[in-house]
């Protein structure tokens, strides 16, 4: 187990170097970054100032450097528009971000897991084929747009709802289904699919050849080694949540990351855009490695896994 | 007095999704087993064998259908039972075992745990009784260290004794029916003998009839009493393992027998049998095997061979084998 | 035969033996339509879809009070036609869409192939960033290099397809990686081609199939992105009418009720979306079933 769980470590920081490496490069090679990393409308002697101060004229991988030691000191420039350091400013947004995923993980693991055993369970009948529907849907709107029309009916027409902002329980319901929508769908389809593969496997045979009740195969055998693979989907997928939930965020004005991204390319504030960016993806190499983690305490087998 | 189980006439056929293909995966097969004694089925992949046995045990899946037939068990047509009762003969009066143990045992749940299942959904056993006697069966297989492995995982077993877990989960309540299918296939060829000869102990124990499905004749001779002979869903010979091996009278059989290599022929070529056995979608008409038979004649190609009694108990479907004589047959 | 001229004999062979079993005739028919639109677009729109007048604003579309027929599907808050620039967004994205799918399945069939087939520390290098690139979200990261290189039609289509490329490599390494120890191949290397005669002539018709599917499935994918990128402000740069910009505009009057602006754009990326999605999973279970599990 032990050495799986370095294994897993040392692949992860591979992943958050390259990532710090991949956003670098991409800064440092597309044309001037002075003009990036410089507030709007500087003069021509502050771009010269830092591009000193950046040391952009030092070897690429000195720069690198530089810009590694201030990341592992936690600097990650500052704000133009707030004036304050962007670290600081990300972390206080974070947990309004996870409260929308949270609840938009919630309502697509409610509603995903249950239709998709059913629809496996009752495979290509009635239920199934309104799973299919649903899935489809699910898969084709875009999130934002659903939101959009979300507004137009429940705070529009028939106020009941906020349109935006944070504050109450009502508040998050919009953005949680709007959000959720699609990771729904996506949750269903692979019960689904997992639930089927499970059902037709040796090991549920040999449960109903000893003659257990169908409903304790389906519930003991069938169920849990279905539920492995989406689990671990829904894990990930939770951090790719807080990181896509940038357009229903705006949407609906929702005080997390994701608006904090918006702003910073509304206002051209490109120190919070790669400050968000770099959290945002480092945090999903990071939730991807507890994943792991804990899908090897659910599943004997992979811990030993060389 | 009656045969533990007795198979008359039974089809299964699977229906393709629209209902236009219909592929008759067992055709026509009738035998009797006496309680105690073992049954070895042959043939080779595709022969519907497996579909055979699933058919017993009444767990088709959904595309197949039993067409016509019966089976009756201890005096009782399967056949026709509900399925919760079909439930309380799984497993407790009617055990089945399959080819990869690595398989068919959950890779999540511990080997006690799923002896224990068996016992406690067939017998309500507590469950500290029953993880004891599922350690109780673990030793009776002959795996080492009972207490130890009865709680570990299954990939933590050898694949050896994982098949014995299987066995274990088998016997576990006190079936009078075991049907193996395949059960050494997946096994070394060193640990096969050892499985044998605890099959064999645990028949001889616990008054078993066993039905023993498999394509290797070297066991069928060790292992069985009767046999038949499966091809493309047909019972083409069946008979004492002693009359078949001696005498086998369907080219088929003849073919597998003298297809085994024996020592001291070392000069000899292998003789294999030509061609390919059949699409059981598309059989050809008349007997399924006149492609591939050296004794064919017009009648094989016209008409399917209805059984022709061969000796006492020994039945064949062939044109070409010598029927016994008439007066000579005995029971 | 010539490695290029047996790939395109392949694709055409393959999709001339599709049979027309199940073929979703209305999803393609609805991509057919919004082709059709996108290349007549001048002749097809009534008006110019960037210039408005100002004092024919938010007019609801002509079945609704306070419309007219002028205006068949209204104007947007700065006066100018929806159905004209409904009809001029078709074209924008058809362009965008086809054109990334295009350019990443490119970049990352090659990409693919290469790895798989040549293996060793090339394949580590282009896995390691691809698997890296795979865990950030394409959004954030087309994003991320918007607001890098600038925002235009032309560079949306370029970062849509540095952002897509790695879902192709990851099956396409996969599927070569099996083709690798087939017979044909052991063949060819014994015969003594070249890597590289081998990789185009044999490897890359085989891997076609997965490609192909794989595009239409990301066709969906691009285009609700794209949507996304010029919802926020970073994808295709106004005046010019995408329908994910005409989003945005939408919703400066959604509060007021002007649900045209915002239903109708969303109708058809919808609509183009679902029949991209429902014609890629036919063309998936028809021209390989083991491509399933995509």
């Amino acid at each position: 187990m032990k050495r799986f769980i370095v294994k897993r470590l040392a692949y992860a920081a591979l992943s958050l170097l390259l990532l710090s490496l991949t956003i670098f490069l991409f800064v440092r090679l597309t044309g001037d970054p002075a003009v990036l990393l410089v507030e709007p409308g500087a003069s021509k002697d502050d771009l010269a100032a830092v591009h000193a101060q950046l040391g952009l004229d030092r070897p690429l991988w000195v720069q690198y450097g530089q810009f590694m030691t201030s990341l592992v000191r936690g600097n990650l420039g500052n704000s133009f528009y707030y004036r304050t350091p962007v670290l600081e400013l990300y972390l206080s947004r974070l947990p309004y971000s996870l409260l929308l995923a949270a609840a938009a993980m919630a309502f697509s693991l409610l509603v995903g897991i249950p239709s998709g055993i059913l629809a496996a369970v009752r495979v290509n009948r009635w239920w199934d084929s309104a799973g299919k529907l649903f899935a489809l849907l699910g898969l084709s709107l875009p999130s934002f747009w659903v939101g959009l029309v979300m507004i137009l009916f429940f705070s529009v027409y028939l106020g009941w709802l906020p349109s935006s902002g944070s504050g109450t329980a009502l508040h998050v319901i919009m953005p949680a289904f709007a959000l959720g929508w699609y990771f729904a769908a996506a949750h269903m389809r692979l019960t689904r699919s997992s639930m089927l593969e499970v059902l037709g496997s040796e090991y549920v045979k040999l449960a109903r050849l000893k003659g257990l009740p169908e409903a304790l195969v389906i519930s003991k055998h069938a169920f849990k080694n279905a539920l492995i693979p989406v689990l671990t989907l829904a894990g990930i997928n939770l951090v790719i949540m807080v990181n896509v939930a940038v357009v229903v965020e705006t949407v609906f004005a929702w005080p997390g990351v994701g608006r904090l991204l918006y702003e910073g390319i509304a206002f051209r504030d490109f120190p919070v855009v790669q400050a968000t960016v770099l959290l945002g993806g480092a945090m999903i190499v990071v939730v991807n490695f507890l994943v792991d983690i804990l899908y090897a305490v659910i599943d004997p087998r992979i811990r030993y896994e060389r | 007095m009656s045969a533990l189980l007795e198979v008359s006439g039974l089809c299964t056929q699977y229906v393709s999704q629209r209902g236009t293909r219909v592929t008759r995966a067992v055709d026509e097969v009738s035998f009797t087993l006496e309680a105690g004694r073992t049954l070895g089925i042959v043939g080779e992949s595709g022969s519907g064998k497996t579909t055979l046995a699933l058919t017993l045990m009444r767990l088709l899946p959904p595309a197949a259908k039993i067409a016509a037939g019966s089976v009756r068990f201890d005096g009782e047509e399967l056949l026709t039972k509900p399925e919760h009762q079909m439930r309380d003969i799984r497993g407790k009066r009617m055990a089945m075992i399959l080819q990869d143990p690595m398989a068919s045992l959950n890779p999540l749940f511990t080997v006690g745990d799923q002896i224990a299942e068996t016992l406690r959904a067939h017998e309500a056993t507590p469950r500290r009784t029953a993880w004891a006697k599922a350690r109780d069966l673990l030793a009776a297989v002959n795996i080492a260290a009972p207490d130890r492995r009865v709680g570990e995982y299954p990939h933590e077993l050898s694949g050896g004794m994982r098949q014995r877990v299987v066995g274990a989960i088998g016997i576990s309540c006190g079936p009078r029916l075991l049907i193996a299918d395949e059960p050494t296939t997946s096994l070394d060829v060193t640990i096969q003998a050892q499985y044998l000869k605890l099959l064999g102990d645990l028949q001889r124990e616990h008054g078993l009839a066993m039905i023993f499905i498999t394509h290797n004749l070297g066991i069928v001779a060790r292992m069985c009493d009767q046999v038949a002979v499966m091809y493309a869903g047909r019972l083409v010979e069946a008979g004492p393992v002693r009359s078949i091996f001696n005498e086998p009278a369907h080219p088929y059989t003849r073919a597998l027998i003298e297809s085994i290599p024996k020592f001291g022929d070392a000069a000899e070529r292998l003789t294999a049998i030509e061609g390919q056995p059949p699409d059981p979608a598309a059989l050809p008409p008349g007997c399924a095997f006149h492609p591939r038979c050296p004794f064919v004649v017009d009648q094989c190609r016209a008409e399917a061979p209805p059984e022709t009694q061969i000796a006492a108990r020994h039945r064949a479907r062939c044109w070409v084998a010598t029927p016994a004589p008439a007066g000579a047959l005995k029971g | 035969m010539n490695g290029s001229r047996a790939a395109s004999l392949t694709v055409a062979w393959r999709f001339a033996s599709l049979r027309v079993e199940g073929f979703p005739w209305i999803p393609a028919l609805i991509l057919g339509t919004i082709a059709f639109v996108a290349i007549f677009a001048n002749v097809l729109a009534p008006y110019n879809p960037e210039i408005g007048a100002l004092g024919d604003r938010f007019r609801p579309p002509a079945w609704q009070a306070g419309g007219s027929e002028a205006h068949l599907l209204g104007t947007d808050h700065v006066g100018r036609d929806v159905l004209s620039r409904l009809i001029f967004g078709a074209r924008v994205s058809m362009v965008v869409g086809f054109t990334a799918v295009i350019v990443a399945g490119i970049i990352g069939t090659v990409l693919g192939i290469v790895s798989g087939y040549l293996g060793g520390w090339v394949d580590q290098v282009i896995m390691r960033v691809t698997d890296t690139w795979l865990a950030l979200p394409a959004l954030t990261f087309a994003i991320f290099l918007a607001a890098v290189v600038g925002p235009s039609e032309m560079n949306i289509v370029i970062i849509l397809g540095a952002v897509y490329w790695t879902r192709y490599a990851r099956v396409i390494r996969g599927e070569v990686l099996s083709l690798r120890e087939r017979d044909f191949v052991r063949l060819a290397i014994v015969a003594g081609c070249s890597k590289k005669t081998i990789m185009r002539r044999h490897i890359l018709p085989n891997v076609l199939n997965s490609a192909i599917v794989l595009g239409t499935l990301m066709l969906g994918v691009v285009i609700v992105t794209e949507a996304a990128l010029s919802f926020l402000g970073v994808g295709v740069p106004p005046p010019k009418p995408a329908w994910g910009l005409m989003l945005a505009d939408g919703k400066k009057g959604l509060m007021a009720g002007y649900w045209w602006l915002t239903v109708l754009p969303g109708v058809c990326i919808m609509l183009m979306v679902l029949s991209a999605n429902l014609l890629g999973d036919w063309l998936r279970v028809k021209l390989d079933p083991q491509l399933r599990q995509l």
